[in-house]
């Protein structure tokens, strides 16, 4: 089983709470560019939300220190003391999942942690599982 | 792989003992060299000056400089003060853009006289210099067999001696090592080990290489790079030196102390794209590494064939880039330091040998490489991949530079046909063309310092000499086909054909070697350079331009062998200007300096200025040594002239105004010979005059002084071979 965050983009208004949620756990500070998931606005009120589905896995590939796996729930994970910064991960990663902030050592993601998904008051994330191989 | 024996970190006696001050590195600088001394065991830090650092840069800029002020005149190869000098760079060492983990390492070289120098991957230059070093000196003669270690995080360097059952060839000397002075088991304390070693084969042939290596996590075992030209391993082994370590655990993206180091990401990052998109439909490096280049180069007529004789063969496909696609891993992040996505470090997994030593046993052979499989493949007839991979791997371990040994091997093979050589004379070797196993045998007798390896590894220089003395050859043939400039044996493209090529293999400062000039696209296919003056400034820009990567610890494929998608449209294509803007943009965000695109190739220009008149005081550095040989020119052998006779027909009637139905076959051969040996004095004075530069080859006294590299030294040496003194 892989546990991940579904997005629902028909839900999403853009209010933005769950990247000052994300960002403020995870980087101490309110700024959606640190954020572990993106929302994208693509005008007249339409959002695209990106996060990690958890399952192509080419960052867990292209790492050349291994310092990116997958844990037992499914999450792809990044151990940050061996991490070198190379950004290799951005590179690969076809949906833009993969982020960093310019001048930090590494990048991040989501890890499907749920955070973002309590506080959305348009229930457009939620922490859901797959099978291995299975598209959401 | 047989069982290893394990040692302990207490097993190696400490024979001598330095700690230093640790401190960051700022800017891609210690501002800081390394000294040791095998012989008195004396350890030593040098501060670099602001001076050193301005007119030379770093890499093999810091390498010559040592060199030269650790050497003297009179020095040869085999003499203590001979210095083996592993340099980095400022770029070198940054994780993110690709290809920026390359040492540097010069040497007076035992196949030349003069320095070499040679640009090698692997995690040991860039844990030295995070251990706190811009370069290393490894100088004298050590009394017993001897480990140098550097440790970066312990802050201390260490001398040691070798324990009893301590192996020599590298592909399980470097994995004992790795294995045994890593803190733990833990995969991240065996990355954090490097090892520059040798092996038996370079106890015993001047064509010794460095291997430098690398643990692969996925893999569980070590991977190695080689520093593979002009014998760099043979001066190792000389010293007595078994291995040099490095030691560094906690590399990370701003280790390299970059002035701008969300610039270096934004670069990094840029190329990581473009390589991630573009790579396949191009030159397909990640999955093929650069025996991409082998359907192109037997298509083109370029793949050495037969000692150089032709440049194609029906054959050519069962050695082609999907066959070896095949054969590599696949899916492996294989760079060779951290942050290379063109990862063309690829390795053939489980490989099982035929022959020598480890006969019998699985192996991960590292390669091959475009020149290995070109040099060790068709070049002796070989279209067995197999026989390409067994010489691969057994020419690293026992550290022997595959493009000497595959020149070599091609020359004793076509001596072979030509009756010169027979099974008497090579302790009974059949080398047929074609025969991988027999080529091997010299390799294996190579190693053992025994029977017909020992002349063997000699190299072509010596070889031919001695087969016209001793054997009663033609020495004028001799001399035509092997293929050697100054020593060192040619690599492996076909150069007839491109006149401007010749000049890029022998118009250079250490020998025929792929890495300061490939024009034969340019010239010879795309007819961009036609004039002589057209080919003396792309003489000029390609190697100052290439020298660059060097100086700054860079690799060159992830400049041209990936290229933006629109890079064709840009009026000069073959420079990849956007990739030049990005390497400046790089040198400004690690150095904080600002680099006009004049001031890049003075900085090459300076240190390159520097090299040839390093050979200048050497004793070399003339004209003379500059000519290539005849197979490297034009057809030496009728049956060579009858294999292409309608393009040189053509070439007679067109070039020189000739009547070749008029012509007998030694008169074709004469004309073409008198008329290409004439386009090549044309061409040396060209690029010569374009380079500031004497009829003879010397660097004036006011080039140098146009270009900032004025030292007192270097202008008494221009000035003393001007005035005829050396």
């Amino acid at each position: 089983m892989i546990k991940y965050l579904r997005t629902i983009d028909e839900q999403c208004v853009g209010c933005m709470t769950c990247a000052a949620v994300c960002s403020r756990l995870y980087a101490k500070e309110e700024n959606p560019a640190k954020a572990r998931l993106l929302v994208n606005d693509l005008g007249a009120n339409s959002f695209h939300l990106v996060a990690c589905d958890q399952e192509c896995r080419r960052c867990v590939a292209e790492c050349p220190t291994q310092a990116i796996t997958v844990a037992k729930s499914g999450v792809v994970m990044i151990d940050k003391k061996l991490c070198v910064g190379c950004l290799a991960c951005v590179a690969v990663c076809p949906i833009g999942a993969m982020r960093y902030y310019p001048g930090e050592k590494h990048p991040f993601k989501c890890v499907a942690c749920g955070a973002c998904a309590k506080a959305c008051p348009k229930q457009a994330l939620e922490i859901a599982t797959k099978d291995e191989g299975e598209k959401a | 792989m047989s069982e290893l024996k394990e040692f302990r970190i207490g097993d190696f006696p400490v024979l001598a003992e330095q700690r230093y001050e640790r401190r960051p590195l700022s800017r891609g600088y210690n501002m800081r060299t390394l000294k040791v001394d095998v012989g008195s065991r004396g350890v030593e830090e040098k501060p670099v000056p602001e001076d050193m650092k301005k007119r030379f840069v770093g890499g093999k800029g810091f390498g010559l400089k040592l060199l030269w002020d650790g050497t003297k005149p009179s020095t040869q190869w085999s003499d203590p003060e001979n210095e083996i000098v592993i340099a980095m760079g400022p770029v070198c060492g940054n994780t993110n853009y690709p290809g920026s983990g390359k040492s540097l390492v010069v040497s007076l070289s035992p196949m030349t006289g003069i320095p070499i120098d040679s640009n090698v991957g692997g995690y040991f230059g860039p844990y030295l210099k995070f251990a706190g070093f811009d370069a290393l000196e490894l100088t004298g003669k050590a009394d017993r067999e001897t480990i140098v270690l550097v440790d970066g995080n312990e802050g201390v360097v260490r001398v040691l001696g070798v324990p009893e059952g301590l192996e020599y060839d590298t592909h399980l000397l470097a994995e004992q090592l790795t294995r045994s002075l890593a803190l733990s088991p833990d995969p991240a304390d065996l990355q954090a080990v490097a090892v520059v070693s040798a092996g038996r084969g370079a106890d015993h042939s001047p064509m010794g290489l460095l291997n430098f290596s690398l643990y692969d996590k996925r893999r569980g075992g070590i991977r190695v790079k080689q520093a593979g030209r002009g014998g760099i391993g043979t001066v190792l082994r000389d010293k007595r030196i078994r291995a040099v370590v490095a030691r560094y655990r906690g590399v990370e993206q701003d280790s390299n102390g970059a002035a701008d180091p969300a610039a270096v990401q934004r670069i990094g990052l840029k190329l990581h794209r473009e390589i991630v998109k573009n790579d396949d439909r191009q030159c397909k490096m990640r999955k093929q590494g650069t025996a991409h280049l082998m359907e192109v180069m037997n298509d083109y007529d370029l793949l050495p064939t037969k000692n150089h004789k032709y440049g194609q063969d029906p054959k050519g496909p069962e050695i082609a880039s999907w066959v070896w696609e095949k054969l590599l891993t696949q899916g492996k992040p294989d760079g060779c330091w951290f942050g290379c996505t063109l990862a063309c470090a690829h390795a053939v997994d489980q490989f099982e040998l035929q022959t020598g030593p480890y006969k019998g046993q699985k192996v991960c052979v590292d390669g091959p490489e475009y020149e290995t499989a070109a040099g060790c493949g068709p070049n002796l007839y070989v279209y067995d991949t197999h026989g390409i991979l067994e010489i691969n791997f057994y020419c690293d371990t026992y550290g022997i530079d595959t493009i000497s040994f595959g020149t070599m091997c091609s020359f004793l093979m076509e001596c072979w046909e030509l009756g010169v050589l027979n099974a008497e004379r090579t302790d009974g070797i059949d080398l047929s063309w074609g025969n991988w196993q027999g080529a091997a045998q010299v390799l294996h007798d190579m190693a053992d310092g025994k029977r017909f390896g020992v002349l063997a590894g000699k190299g072509v220089k010596y070889l031919a000499e001695h087969f016209a003395k001793e054997y009663g050859a033609d020495a004028q043939l001799m001399r035509d086909i092997a293929l050697h400039g100054k020593g060192l044996e040619q690599s492996e493209y076909i150069s007839k054909e491109s006149l401007a090529q010749q000049g890029g293999y022998y118009l250079t400062n250490k020998g025929p070697q792929h890495d300061e000039a490939w024009l034969i696209f340019m010239d010879m296919v795309n007819n961009r350079i036609p004039s002589f003056e057209q080919k003396a400034e792309a003489l000029h820009y390609f190697p100052m331009f290439r020298t660059w990567f060097g100086l700054q610890g860079l690799c060159k494929l992830p400049w041209n062998d990936i290229e933006p998608a629109d890079n064709a449209r840009h009026p000069e294509p073959n420079k990849v200007p956007e990739h030049v803007q990005n390497y400046r943009e790089l040198y400004t965000a690690i150095t904080g300096e600002g680099l006009s695109p004049e001031e890049l190739i003075l900085q090459s220009e300076r240190v390159y200025n520097f090299q040839r008149l390093f050979n200048v005081r050497q004793g070399h550095g003339r004209r003379a040594e500059d000519r290539p040989p005849y197979r490297a020119m034009g057809p030496v052998l009728p049956d060579e002239y009858l294999a292409r006779e309608e393009r040189y027909d053509k070439q007679l009637r067109e070039k020189q105004g000739l009547d070749p139905a008029a012509m007998s076959l030694e008169e074709k051969l004469g004309a073409t010979r008198r008329y290409r040996l004439a386009q090549y004095e044309s061409l040396i004075d060209a690029v010569f005059k374009r380079r500031g530069w004497t009829a003879d080859g010397c660097p004036t006294p006011e080039h140098l002084r146009e270009i900032g590299m004025d030292l007192p030294e270097v202008l008494a040496v221009a000035e003393a071979r001007i005035a005829g003194k050396i």
